[in-house]
């Protein structure tokens, strides 16, 4: 019973206009970003790292924008009542709704490909390595937004369910930043800075975007979406 | 195939539901009155599985609501009181939604389940709309064909007819009626009027406890010459305190 709710949240996105302002406000920021702070072009190499660069602090706004509906608005309507005297479970329910909001988000990171187009067609890139960018960034977003899908769970409004999750993403890409490590390492050892570091998100998105698939990485950010979406199954069970 | 034994609901320190205990047969409408707060849409929220109680238990098809809440959850049909739905979804949408999500496999099971959902409620004419431009009762309406489309053998309304014009009331109270043979219906009202109309059984709660449990003749015979809202008032007075 996955699936009706997954395909019903997915959607859902598109039955409003904010799913269209959504991917055009990504798209535009993102390669904006590539282009403008990136250096996509004056790098002169062939690769999306400039691209991949910024991923990290533009999901600290959009996977809570993609996320703060999936269970307060549920809850503000009270359709949550309908959804769970249905015959689904509250994990098949999250699950569906966690995995149309990744969806979604995947989308829009997907859309941005003729970044990866025009490096093809200016020079000869890395092709391995820009799908492992491209696999790297849409787990982040299952981190992500996991994440915001449980501070979503915990409030009936859409607004403190946004801040609530930007700060928590907050935390995990700043933990992982290498300007807020160097700070830290003033005043840490060294296994200190590399244990809080090692928290942090970039660390762990940083290889993927150089073609390095190491498992613990993929491990990193599948348990914190699977740790979140266990506690937001305990939260709306509670 | 109702059966509900001993539910106890506490928030905090406060008891909502204490102790209460009846069952539904099929054919029966079961008419669920009480002052406002006095725990009607806490026990239904309990019988159909969306609040666990804290004590006691509701049985439903033959499936325990706290050990198998999603079979008790497919066997009923429930409208929640004022009827929430996808706003932003059409009713044909919506319905479909429900329909999958009751594991109907087939489009064409799907598409049988909603068109016989939409022709018993009337919502033809408003099937393409979306259901936050409908008025209230086309909602409530959605709502009914919602609880209606996999054809229930427990159907649970809270306040059903809520909101409605009297025409409006009037039909879901015949559609009620007419489909009460082989179905165990519990519904809640404020309306006395509606119980004596339909209902085989009256259910009085009050302050969380159960303090009439018998058929609407019984009822009126407790007081006779009175009417019945005098009757409800002298059972269950105090509670507004």
């Amino acid at each position: 019973m996955i699936f009706p709710v997954f395909k019903r949240e997915f959607l859902g996105y598109f039955r409003s206009p904010v799913a269209y302002v959504f991917l055009i406000v990504f798209l535009v920021a993102s390669v904006g970003l590539a282009f403008f702070l990136g250096y996509f072009f004056k790098n002169n190499t062939a690769s999306l790292e400039s691209y991949f660069t910024f991923l990290p602090w533009l999901f600290l706004f959009f996977a809570p924008a993609a996320g703060m509906r999936l269970w307060a608005e549920e809850k503000r309507s009270g359709t949550v009542e309908l959804l769970f005297t249905l015959p689904v479970t509250t994990l098949q329910a999250v699950l569906g709704k966690f995995l149309a909001a990744w969806a979604f988000l995947s989308l829009a990171v997907l859309l941005g490909f003729p970044l990866a187009l025009t490096a093809g067609y200016l020079g000869d890139p890395d092709w391995g390595a820009m799908l492992a960018g491209y696999a790297g960034a849409i787990l982040m977003a299952g981190g992500c937004l996991g994440i915001c899908s449980l501070t979503s769970a915990l409030t009936r409004n859409q607004v403190i369910s946004f801040v609530l999750s930007v700060l928590a993403c907050l935390v995990l890409v700043l933990l992982g930043w290498s300007v807020f490590n160097g700070a830290l390492g003033a005043a840490l050892p060294v296994q200190a800075v590399d244990f809080v570091a090692n928290c942090g998100f970039i660390p762990h998105f940083e290889p993927f975007t150089k073609g390095i698939i190491d498992p613990r990485d993929v491990v990193y950010f599948l348990s914190l979406a699977g740790l979140t979406l266990f506690l937001n199954v305990i939260v709306l069970e509670r | 195939m109702i059966e509900v034994k001993g539910l106890v609901k506490d928030y905090g320190a406060k008891r909502a539901v204490d102790n209460i205990s009846f069952s539904v047969r099929r054919g029966d409408i079961l008419g669920f009155l009480g002052p406002n707060g006095a725990g009607k849409s806490t026990t239904m929220k309990m019988i159909t599985g969306f609040i666990t109680p804290t004590g006691g238990t509701a049985i439903v098809g033959g499936h325990d609501v706290r050990t198998a809440p999603v079979a008790v959850k497919r066997v009923i049909g429930y409208l929640p009181e004022s009827a929430p739905a996808y706003g932003e979804m059409t009713v044909e949408e919506f319905l479909h939604f429900i329909a999958e999500v009751r594991g109907f496999r087939t489009a064409a099971e799907r598409a049988a389940r909603v068109g016989r959902a939409v022709g018993l409620t009337h919502l033809a004419g408003v099937r393409h709309q979306t259901i936050e431009t409908l008025s209230k009762g086309y909602r409530q309406r959605v709502g009914f064909a919602q609880a209606l489309l996999h054809d229930p053998a427990a159907l649970i309304l809270d306040e059903p007819t809520d909101g409605l014009d009297p025409n409006q009331k009037n039909e879901v109270r015949s559609l009620i009626k007419s489909m009460s043979a082989e179905k165990a219906v519990v519904l809640s009202t404020h309306i006395l009027e509606e119980v004596e109309a339909i209902c085989t059984r009256i259910i009085i709660i009050s302050q969380g406890r159960l303090v009439v449990d018998e058929t609407p003749a019984a009822f009126r015979a407790r007081q006779p010459g009175a009417r019945l809202d005098e009757i409800f008032r002298s059972l269950t007075i105090g509670d507004e305190a």
